[in-house]
Parts: C-alpha cells; sequence; structure tokens
C-alpha cells in the first residue's frame, strides 16, 4: 500500500515513551492557528512511500528503540485510515509499539468500524484537544470538537491508553474555566495515562515566512514552562471534580 | 617474583597480582566492589577544594591576560626530578606536585625539536637560553632534526602539501598511557626489581634489536630511580607500595606527573583508574579513617592537578588541535570479561568533579559505555553530559572483544591494553585530497605542484565513477605507502633521540605495539564518490600558478582541475543509506588493507582511526574544491560524522551509517561528534508532563473535601 508522508525522524524522543521512529504523514484537514508543521497541511505534496518500505527502514534500526516504536504524527495521520491502519497492523504483529498522535478530527461514528480495526492494533493514542469549547475549537481551528471527543470515548471503549495533549496559548486556552471544563471532561476516559500540557510557542513562526503564509498568531507571546505546570496544575484539579462527579460524591 | 605479602597490601584479596607477578588487572579483578546505587552518596567540594579551585581560576584568568601563557621555563631541561617542589597552597593541597616550581609555569622539553621550543618561547616573548639552544643544536641531536635528516623529498613534498597531516615530526608524539597504578601498587622497588629481572632473563645474543631493548630497559630503570627522587622532593618515600587511599592517589599521581615533565606528547593520556583507586578508597572508608567527603576531596585535588598539566607549545600547533590540550583522557566503568560490570563508587566520584570544580575539557572523562552498565549510572552519566557536554563515549561491548577487561583509551579513541600495549601515534592521511590528486594525476589542487606520482588525470566533460575510482585505487595505493614509510622514520628516530623512558618502565617488557594509522574527510570522500555516482559532476579546469616558499611565480600548472558543477541529487553518508554508506565502507577497508601491505617499524600492528575532533578545521583550509560541492575552507566532517548538514534523518540515522564502519578495519578508533539541545532529548517531566494513575487519582478526590 501507498501512502504519502512529509518526512521521517530517525531519532524521535518526545513523542511518544522511548526513542522512537516518527513518521510524519503529509496533509491536514485542521488550520490551527499555531500549528507548527504548516508544511505537512496540504493533501498534494509528500512522497509516495509503502508501508513495508517504512518498517523495513525502522527494523535496521531496531536497537536503538528496544523501550520506543514508532509513532505516526503529522499532519493528520487518521486521513490516511487504510494506509495507516495496514502500517499500525504490520508494526503491531511484529511486536512494535505503535503510537498514534492525531486530532480526532477525522473520526466519524459511520466508520466506526474502520477506526476500531485500527485502534486495535494501537498501543497508545496521544490525542490533542485543542480547546474544550466546541465554538472556541472552531475558531481556533475551523472544526467543531465533537468528532475529537466522539474519537476519545473510542478509545475509552476499546482500553486504549490515551496520552491527552494541550497547549497553552494566550488569549485562547490560559482561562482557568476553559482549564476545568478540560479537566472534569476527561474524567470521562479511565484509559486515560498522561496529560501533558504545552506552553506556546513561537518558534513555527519561521515556517510560516518560508512558506509564505501569514502567521495567524502575530505577535503572542510564547508561554514560559512554570505557567504550563501551573495551568496542569488547574486541569487536574478538574479532573478531580469530574472524577468526584462521576463517583457520587 | 614476590617473596612476601607487603605489609600496605593488608586486607586485601591476594592472587597472582601479589605471588606471581606484576599484574594490576587481577589485582582490581580480586578486590573490586561494583556499585550499583545511584549519585546520592556524592559529596560536595570542601572548603579548602573551593579555595584552592578559586585560585587556579584566578590564575587561569592571570594567564588568558598575558596572552596565552603565564610563565616558562627558559634555561632548566625538564626531566623527572629538574625541579624543586611546587605548590599551590602546600596547607590545603592533599595531592600535590607540579610539573615545575609554579603553577602555570611551562617547562621547556627541547628532546622533541628544539626550534619548536624556541618558537613556543618567542610567540609569548620569552627567549630559550642560547646555552640550551646551543647543546640542542651542536651536541645533542633531537628528535625533529632526526626525522628530516632521514625524510626523502616526497615526504617533505608530501608533508608541505598537506596530503599527509599532523605527522609527529617535530612534537612529542604521546598516546603511550604508563601503568601509573603499578606505582601505587607496587612502589618503586619492586618494579624495579622487576625490570632488573626482566634484563638479568632478556637474550644476550646481541643483534641490534637486543642491544636495543637492554638499552631501553635499562633507560627504563634510571627513570624509576628518578620517579623515587620525585617522590622524595616532595617529601614521601615511594619506593614502597601505598599505603592508603591518599597514598594510593598520591603514587599515582607522581607516576604521570614524571611522564607529563619528560614528554610534550600530543596525548598524555592517564589511563583507567578511578575504580583501581576505589579499592583504596573503600578498605580505608571500611576501616572508618576515611570518610566520603575527604574521599571526594581525595579525587577532587588529584583532578585539579590534572586540570594544570601544560605544555609550551606554538600557536600553530594549537590552530591544528583548536585549543592547547592535553587530552589526560580517563577511561570509567566498561565490563569485566566474565560479565560484572566495573562502575565503582569511584567512577561516581570522578565524575561529580564536573560538579565540585565545574565544568571543563580536561581530563577527558571518558566513559567505557555497555548495555549491561548499571542503570543508576548510565542515568548520572546522561545527567552529567546534559550539564556538562564533557563526557566522551566509547563502546566498550565492542572493544573488551579485542581488548579484555583492563584497557585504556589514549587522545580521543585509541584503545589500548594498560601497560601491555603501546601504539605509535600516526597522525592522518588526507583521503579527500588523495581523490583529487586522482583526478588531477598527481598535481596538487592547491599549489599546483607535482606531489603524487604523474598518472593519467580525468578526461572528458563528465567524472565517470568507474574511471575515477580505479584512478582513486591507484593514488591510495601511493599514499599508503609513502605515509607508512613516513611513520617508520618518525617513530624509528622518535624511540631513538625522545624515548619515553618513564611510561616504557610502566609496561611490560614485551610489549605489543600497534602502528597507529589515521584517516580525514572520509565523508566528504564518500559524498563525492556518490555525487558521481547517483549525479552528474562536472569538473572545472584551470591553470594555475605555481609559486615558490617566497610567493615567487615559478611556473604554470596547466588544467588543473580546481571545481566542480553538480547537476541533480544523491544520496548522502549519514542518512543511513546503503548506497552511500556502503561507499564509505569499501573505502575504510580498501585503505586500511593498502597499509597492511608495508613494512611496519619494530614489528607493529596496522591499525587506522577514523578520527579528528578539531584538526579538521585545518586540514578543509588545506583541500581544495571537492566533488561534493564543498568549497575549500571549509571544515572537513571531524572523524566518521556525516558532513554538517547533510544527515537530514535524524540522530538515529545518522550514527547508523557511522555505525556501518568496520571496527576491525578501523580498530585504531571510530568518532562521531554528537550534539543536541537538551530538549531534543526528551521532556522535562517535572514542569509539565507526567502519568497519571487514575485509579489513584479517583481515590484521592474522593477522600479530599471538597473544597472547590
Amino acid at each position: 500500500m501507498t501512502g504519502y508522508i512529509h518526512s521521517t525522524e530517525s531519532f524521535g524522543t518526545v513523542d511518544g515513551p522511548g526513542v522512537r521512529f516518527v513518521i510524519f504523514f503529509q496533509g491536514c484537514p485542521m488550520r490551527c492557528l499555531y500549528c507548527h508543521n504548516p508544511d505537512t497541511w496540504d493533501f498534494h505534496g509528500g512522497t509516495a512511500v509503502t508501508e513495508d518500505a517504512l518498517l523495513a527502514q525502522f527494523e535496521r534500526n531496531r536497537p536503538f528503540y528496544r523501550s520506543g516504536g514508532i509513532t505516526a504524527t503529522g499532519g493528520e495521520p487518521m486521513a490516511q485510515l487504510p494506509f495507516l491502519t495496514s502500517l499500525f497492523t504490520k508494526a503491531h504483529a511484529a511486536g512494535v509499539h505503535t503510537c498514534l498522535d492525531t486530532s480526532g478530527i477525522v473520526y466519524t461514528a459511520a466508520q466506526q468500524e474502520a477506526f476500531d480495526t485500527l485502534l486495535r492494533v494501537t498501543d497508545l493514542v496521544m490525542l490533542d484537544i485543542k480547546h474544550i469549547d466546541p465554538e472556541r475549537h472552531r475558531a481556533l481551528t475551523g472544526h467543531s470538537n465533537e468528532a475529537v471527543l466522539a474519537f476519545a470515548e473510542r478509545t475509552a471503549a476499546l482500553g486504549v491508553p490515551l496520552w491527552i495533549r494541550h497547549v497553552i496559548v494566550p488569549g485562547w486556552t490560559d482561562g482557568e474555566d476553559e482549564q476545568l471544563a478540560l479537566g472534569r471532561r476527561l474524567a470521562a476516559f479511565p484509559n486515560l495515562k498522561a496529560l501533558d500540557v504545552l506552553p506556546y510557542h513561537t518558534m513555527g513562526r519561521r515556517k510560516y515566512e518560508a512558506l509564505g503564509i501569514p502567521y495567524p498568531l502575530g505577535d503572542t507571546p510564547a508561554v514560559t514552562p512554570e505557567a504550563a505546570g501551573a495551568a496542569r496544575a488547574v486541569i487536574l484539579r478538574g479532573l478531580k471534580q469530574g472524577l468526584r462527579e462521576r463517583h457520587g460524591k | 617474583m614476590f617473596t612476601s605479602f607487603a605489609p600496605e597490601w593488608e586486607g586485601f584479596t591476594p592472587g597472582r597480582w601479589s605471588n606471581t607477578s606484576v599484574n594490576v588487572r587481577d589485582f582490581i579483578q580480586k578486590n573490586i566492589t561494583p556499585y550499583d546505587g545511584d549519585e546520592s552518596f556524592l559529596e560536595g567540594p570542601t572548603e579548602a577544594t573551593t579555595k584552592l579551585w578559586e585560585q587556579v581560576m584566578e590564575l587561569s584568568r592571570q594567564e588568558r591576560e598575558a596572552g596565552g601563557v603565564l610563565d616558562m621555563d627558559t634555561s632548566i631541561i625538564s626531566t623527572i626530578t629538574s625541579h624543586g617542589p611546587g605548590y599551590l597552597n602546600k596547607d590545603l593541597e592533599k595531592i600535590v606536585g607540579l610539573q615545575t616550581d609554579k603553577p602555570f609555569k611551562r617547562s621547556l622539553q627541547p628532546f622533541g625539536g628544539i626550534r619548536m621550543a624556541q618558537q613556543a618561547c618567542r610567540e609569548y616573548g620569552y627567549e630559550v637560553d642560547p646555552k640550551v639552544v646551543e647543546i640542542f643544536t651542536k651536541y645533542r641531536k633531537t628528535h625533529n632534526q632526526a626525522v628530516f635528516d632521514a625524510y626523502t623529498p616526497e615526504m617533505k613534498l608530501a608533508r608541505h602539501a598537506a596530503i599527509l597531516t599532523g605527522l609527529p615530526d617535530a612534537y612529542g608524539r604521546g598516546r603511550i598511557i604508563g601503568d601509573y597504578r603499578r606505582v601505587a601498587l607496587y612502589g618503586i622497588d619492586m618494579l624495579i626489581e622487576d625490570k632488573e629481572h626482566q634484563k638479568a632473563t632478556h637474550f644476550v645474543r646481541m643483534t641490534s634489536k637486543n642491544i636495543r631493548l637492554r638499552e631501553e630497559l635499562s633507560e627504563q630503570i634510571n627513570a624509576l630511580r628518578d620517579l623515587k627522587k620525585l617522590g622524595e622532593i616532595y617529601g614521601f618515600d615511594i619506593s614502597r607500595p601505598a599505603k592508603n587511599a591518599q597514598e594510593a592517589v598520591q603514587w599515582l599521581y607522581f607516576g604521570y606527573l614524571a611522564a607529563v615533565k619528560e614528554q610534550n606528547g600530543a596525548a598524555m593520556s592517564l589511563g583507567r583508574t578511578s575504580s583501581f583507586l576505589d579499592i583504596y578508597i573503600q578498605r580505608d572508608l571500611d576501616r572508618g579513617i576515611l570518610t566520603e567527603r575527604e574521599a571526594q576531596e581525595l579525587i577532587d585535588h588529584f583532578i585539579m592537578k590534572l586540570r594544570l598539566v601544560r605544555f609550551a607549545r606554538t600557536p600553530e600547533y594549537n590552530s591544528l588541535f583548536s585549543g592547547d590540550p592535553t587530552w589526560v583522557t580517563e577511561s570509567i566503568g566498561g565490563v569485566s570479561v566474565d560479565g560484572q560490570h566495573m562502575v565503582t563508587k569511584n567512577s561516581f566520584r570522578y565524575l561529580n568533579t564536573l560538579n565540585d570544580l565545574g565544568t571543563a575539557p580536561e581530563p577527558n572523562m571518558t566513559i567505557l559505555w555497555s548495555t549491561r552498565l548499571p542503570r543508576n549510572f548510565k542515568r548520572f552519566c546522561a545527567r552529567m553530559s546534559i550539564k556538562s557536554s564533557s563526557i566522551q563515549y566509547e563502546n566498550d561491548d565492542l572493544m573488551r572483544v579485542t581488548h579484555g577487561d583492563d584497557y585504556a583509551i589514549a587522545c580521543c579513541v585509541s584503545s589500548m591494553r594498560v601497560g601491555k600495549e603501546m601504539q605509535f601515534f600516526g597522525a592522518r592521511a588526507n583521503l579527500a585530497k588523495c581523490l583529487l590528486y586522482a583526478i588531477n594525476g598527481g598535481v596538487d589542487e592547491r599549489l599546483g605542484v607535482q606531489v603524487g606520482p604523474k598518472y593519467r588525470p580525468v578526461e572528458g566533460e563528465y567524472l565517470d565513477y568507474d574511471d575515477v575510482m580505479e584512478k582513486y585505487d591507484d593514488m591510495m595505493e601511493w599514499l599508503a605507502g609513502l605515509y607508512v614509510n613516513t611513520l617508520n622514520v618518525i617513530h624509528y628516530m622518535h624511540d631513538k633521540y625522545s624515548y619515553e623512558r618513564v611510561q616504557m618502565a610502566l609496561h611490560d617488557r614485551d610489549v605489543k605495539r600497534y602502528f597507529a594509522t589515521g584517516i580525514a574527510g572520509l565523508s566528504v570522500v564518500a559524498d563525492s564518490l556518490s555525487a558521481i555516482k547517483y549525479a552528474k559532476v562536472k569538473p572545472i579546469r584551470q591553470d594555475i600558478e605555481i609559486r615558490d616558499r617566497a610567493g615567487n611565480v615559478t611556473g604554470v600548472a596547466k588544467n588543473v582541475v580546481v571545481d566542480y558543477e553538480i547537476e541533480g541529487d544523491f544520496p548522502k553518508y549519514g542518512n543511513d543509506d546503503d548506497r552511500v554508506d556502503q561507499i564509505a565502507v569499501n573505502i575504510v577497508r580498501t585503505f586500511m588493507d593498502k597499509i597492511r601491505k608495508h613494512h611496519t617499524y619494530r614489528d607493529s600492528v596496522p591499525t587506522m582511526s577514523i578520527l579528528t575532533i578539531t584538526s579538521n578545521v585545518v586540514y578543509g583550509k588545506k583541500t581544495g574544491n571537492t566533488p561534493d560541492g564543498r568549497k575549500q575552507g571549509v571544515p572537513l566532517a571531524p572523524g566518521a560524522n556525516p558532513m554538517h548538514g547533510r544527515d537530514s534523518h535524524g540522530a538515529v540515522a545518522s550514527l547508523s551509517s557511522v555505525a556501518k564502519l568496520p571496527f576491525r578495519h578501523a580498530q585504531d578508533g571510530i568518532s562521531n561528534t554528537f550534539s543536541i539541545i537538551p530538549d531534543a532529548l526528551g521532556k522535562n517531566t517535572k514542569i509539565f508532563a507526567g502519568d497519571l494513575d487514575i485509579d489513584r487519582l479517583t481515590q484521592e478526590a474522593l477522600n479530599e473535601d471538597d473544597a472547590d
């Protein structure tokens, strides 16, 4: 099977546990204002490659990935669902830890069985929740977050370990109400294994300049790691509230 | 040979080391206490350490302000016993001994070459005593003069054109590691007794080979006697074994100090001392006569001394090595042949000096890395690497197969069994330049002169891979022969005129000698050949003027290829792409096989390194434009590294390309310089990421009062 990828990174250390072979898929329907990989948006670009070629590349250096595995990211990997499923099926069968870094945005209930097939060969889902409020989510990414949360429900139903990632962007997600609401919503996912709260950074700006795209967030300042840490504490507070509500207290 | 168990050994497990012969490895194996714990036991610097180090920093500042050199000897010729005692602060120093009578004062070492010594002094505003100059020009030949007496015109030309680079013909060859631990374990008297025995039992048929060895053994014995005197100068009797940790560190350091007082070698490495010394420290800790704080202080003061080592060198030398390096390499960790790791608490203490004294390039802390090192130690190394960027890693799993479990690294990558193997350091052949010679029929692309043999240059509009490879093979054949023979001259003369008597006294009699050649420019060659094979490379020809040393034009070289135009893309070394990586592998094996064809001095075993940590910058200046698109003057990549910016698939792909190079054809070591920002190594989990345990959180939530 052939898919389209932007590139590969042989030494991924921030996209899942351990040292990972990271595959950047080409093409994404989202237009997140703070996206730092705008070069992966275009569905018409990328390099054609087969899943076997990617796995062969991984296998040659497998000793490096003993505590890691393969991460599919992008772009939006699930936008190439059949290719991604085939890749993960083969990797999973070979005993390779598979990690899916996704926005969940392309999930539809109509195709639930196809997505479930993918999740059965996925060892870890890293789901980006850009905003918990549907309307703010639309303003931030161009889409409602309905599909995102529906996909998260499927991961819970199938018991796939879930890491939630959330970026703190000044003026967008730095409010306590939003953070508490997000935390409360996360209480619905017993498969939640980690919460990664990332500070917004401005390193993507240069890519926009190189691509000739106006930078949507203008002069929005970067967030300090400490502020992200504080936000994480708020989200956890919300999570505990949610857990209490769910467990009848 | 030993008649009794020395009282200083009380508490040690006896063995061959105490019954039969000088055998430090056996002592370590019988007495080591491997440590699996973490770094929490470590202690910080004592007041004395901090005070001494402040003094060193102040002297460093003064040295910088004085233009790089604070003080120089101009009339005392440095020998083991040439100077009275010197101190930083006698009352505070737990470990003592300086190269001269004052810290930061550089000693005068003219045996390698008087002109180099004069030049080094002159550059910093000093003048060597005319009497010394007279002795070393009129009455006593130096290594440098002897080499040039024997060089052929071809050798001199190859050296001038820099196709052979960094040859140790005007400076000390270095890279010989004395087994300084023997001084501590046995004391000088037992070592002299052993050497006397070696001499008495050696061949008596007087061939030149046997005469040389007999003379050398006598030199070694003299050096040991001087070493004993060096101890006396500082008030110690090192004729007997060390009886406690402080003496062990001190005795060992005297051995090393004697070496740097007599040899200004390109690399003066220390060996593998940390776990050896741990045995003494552990014994004292167990006896309750030493605290952890005092143990760390001993190591801090020892490492401080190693950081003080200075040589008088010329700015030209310093530019070759990008600084003023001494390569005091110390090998730490590793695994023994029976599978037990050899990490001790003292391995931690050595690395902890980077905390106590701050980060520094010397001594060159080198971890002998194995997958089987304890996890806590690995984590500590990683943390210290991130903090200091000062740690070198070498593959113990690879080298142990060849060298066993008591080898050490000299310089950056050269491995040898301590006290049993030595090497003749051989600088580098510039294989990138050799490729240009193949293209130009032996004419140097910068100088226009015929340096290599006058073979047929490439013809036609585009370079043809098979044609270039055939010519390259011929040119490498020539270069390998010239290179080995040049080194034969150098090492014959170095043995004769600048013999490392104290270092060799701390070796067995019958040592294995390596003939350590090296290559530079591997990634440039691989990418160039890849470009010729997979893209189209058009040579640009030009006439160039030939000049004599004074700069006058003496002729014109016609139609020299001086540049290249590349059409299309090509696979680049450093991306785990076999199409080009295999070219690199083949070049390494081919050149090594050509080296192997030649006679090497003193039955030494030829090896090769792919190593240049700093000198690749100078080599790049002397190498013209290359067919991979690299321009004249651009540095070659260091060691076996891919060319800067051409590895585009991440670190694992880049390392995999390097890892394909065969160790058996590059047994003197393959280096790879790795830089990465700490954030790219993973997340700082403590700040904003982290695992969640939903069950635990639920419990917590239910137990907490509903404060929200």
